[in-house]
């Protein structure tokens, strides 16, 4: 499988550059810190959710809000690594090595998305490493912890996928950075609008926001309707991307 | 010529850039073992001929055969027969000679056996055995370049296009690629372009020359060398007699006086105007110090062919 070879080779460069590492370090810095404090805050009222009927665990008040946050700090760290996926090509000009192998514009998008979702699994596993430290000391949800895990890989499966698109059209990595930011922040906010008395068009702009369907997830609700939300984006815009590269070829 | 041993076919080839036409319906063909030199000044449409023989470029109008096999219709098997080096080579700097050739290897699907020995014998003919341990980045120009070869050949294609090559090399990295692509020619076909007229007498077969996206000369070295003969003679006389009398020994011909003792001949049969002119020369004790049939260069050839016989020389690549 040829993406596999691209994959590999991209999470290479990933790690000889320092970049890799130092988001590594600063993304678990940060989610370590939350991670504690919301730990603490757990702690100081745990004794009292001991007498009340039906509420919130660990899980509820400890892991969705890691997941939450990560996904937050996630948003912003995504474009770092997926603006240079093409537009460094492009730059550097070693796009026709790839153009004159014997690829499909497909194999070659799959694999530079793999590539990035090799690094992004490393991160999450590394972020779900925290909750489940906690069940050296008691027990967790799993399946609230593994419903939640599942919609930030998806999550960032989009935000990688858009990533990549943006990163097909520029020769500027900043430029693709930039961009991925601005649309990813606006997908992520659109459901404001909800808030908002709009009526039927808040639930349009409600439906298509990144958020509500991770935040189903995160509540342990595994609807299939989120997961093919995600999964229907990412393949647009694998598709548009797989576009974007073939239009290279006919148009200049 | 059996249509078996035509490895490039191409076809009426024309590529336009919104109202530029970069090429217009260029038809040639590469045989076995030859190896085709692209002439043209910059601008001619020669990188954008290698960028479609590669894939890299969508024709506007035409076809492209590697093989027998159509590079648009079948662009993975086509490509498969292919290697090729971009005028800027595709190097990842932040990746060692191996990790790249390996990668390279991978991407033109060598089976994981064959790997190391198609990895060793591209090195070796590229002479990058020492420096397979070392950061791309951190290469010379011209060890870059023959990286950038190496790549090109290391799944052994048919074809192998080599888009100005020597460009930016000091002269005797020059002379090794020269050397290196003369030794393609025993398994692969070889086109390159060049706007170097002496590297395609060095290393070519045959040559064609594109101007403004046409082709307007298809020929062998010979041919070629036949073409810049030109038409004076130089001539360096130590004691220079009048040029009345120089006049007489040419007839028809004329003598131009440029000083210092030196003449310009232009004259019909040059070669029994040049014996002539050496034995008068040296009877009446001229002091004859040089004498040599002057040549055209590339950009004469140039003028002379997008000038006077245009298009003309293009039929007989087919013959």
């Amino acid at each position: 499988m040829m993406a596999f070879t691209i994959a590999g080779r991209e999470l290479r460069s990933l790690f000889i550059s320092p970049l890799a590492w130092s988001i590594l370090a600063v993304v678990q810095l940060i989610l370590g810190y939350m991670f504690l404090i919301q730990l603490e805050g757990y702690m100081a009222v745990q004794a009292r959710l001991l007498g009340v009927e039906g509420a919130p665990g660990v899980t509820e008040l400890v892991v969705a809000p890691v997941l939450y946050n990560a996904s937050i700090v996630l948003l912003m760290v995504v474009p770092m690594l997926t603006m240079r996926l093409l537009s460094e090509e492009r730059r550097a000009q070693t796009l026709s090595l790839l153009f004159s192998a014997p690829l499909s514009m497909s194999e070659i998008v799959l694999g530079k998305f793999l590539g990035v979702m090799g690094f992004l699994l490393i991160m999450v596993l590394m972020i779900a490493l925290m909750p489940l430290s906690l069940l050296a000391g008691g027990s967790l949800d799993l399946g609230m912890l593994l419903a939640g895990v599942l919609g930030l890989v998806l999550l960032l499966a989009s935000f990688a996928a858009l990533g990549l698109f943006m990163s097909t059209l520029t020769e500027q990595p900043t430029i693709a950075a930039v961009s991925t930011f601005a649309v990813l922040l606006l997908l992520w906010i659109i459901n404001a609008a909800s808030n908002a008395d709009l009526g039927q068009t808040s639930e349009l702009f409600a439906y298509l926001s990144l958020l509500q369907h991770f935040e189903s997830l995160l509540k342990g609700v595994f609807d299939s309707a989120d997961v093919i939300y995600y999964l229907l984006f990412v393949m647009l815009f694998l598709g548009l991307s797989i576009r974007r590269l073939d239009a290279d070829r006919l148009q200049h | 010529m059996t249509s078996e041993n035509i490895l490039v076919q191409v076809d009426q080839l024309s590529r336009s850039f919104g109202p530029l036409l970069a090429l217009d319906d260029i038809s040639f063909e590469v045989r076995k073992g030859e190896v085709l030199g692209f002439l043209g000044p910059n601008g001619a449409g020669k990188s954008t001929t290698m960028q479609i023989l590669s894939g890299n470029l969508a024709p506007s109008a035409g076809r492209v055969m590697i093989c027998g096999i159509d590079l648009l219709d079948q662009p993975k098997q086509a490509k498969a027969l292919l290697g090729y080096l971009s005028d800027q080579p595709p190097l990842y700097r932040e990746l060692t000679v191996d990790e790249y050739l390996r990668y390279c290897a991978r991407l033109n699907r060598i089976p994981a056996a064959q790997r190391k020995s198609a990895l060793d014998v591209a090195k070796q003919r590229c002479g990058l055995t020492e420096v397979g341990r070392r950061l791309i980045g951190n290469l010379s120009k011209g060890y870059r370049q023959r990286v950038g070869i190496a790549q090109a050949i290391i799944h052994s294609p048919a074809v192998v296009i080599l888009d100005e090559p020597t460009v930016g090399l000091d002269p005797i990295q020059i002379r090794e690629i020269r050397h290196l692509i003369s030794e393609l020619r025993d398994e692969h076909s070889v086109i390159l372009s060049t706007h170097i007229l002496p590297e395609v007498q060095a290393v070519c077969d045959r040559v064609q020359i594109i101007n403004k996206g046409q082709l307007v000369l298809s020929d062998t070295i010979a041919g070629l060398q036949q073409r810049m003969r030109g038409e004076s003679l130089w001539l360096t006389l130590r004691q220079p007699p009048e040029t009345a009398a120089l006049e007489k020994i040419v007839g028809e011909g004329q003598v131009e006086s440029l000083g210092d003792g030196h003449f310009r001949i232009h004259a019909e049969q040059l070669e029994q105007q040049a014996e002539r002119v050496v034995i008068e020369a040296v009877a009446n004790g001229w002091g004859l110090y040089e004498i040599r049939p002057e040549r055209m260069n590339l950009e004469q050839i140039f003028v002379d062919i997008t000038s006077n016989e245009h298009g003309v020389g293009v039929g007989r690549a087919v013959s």
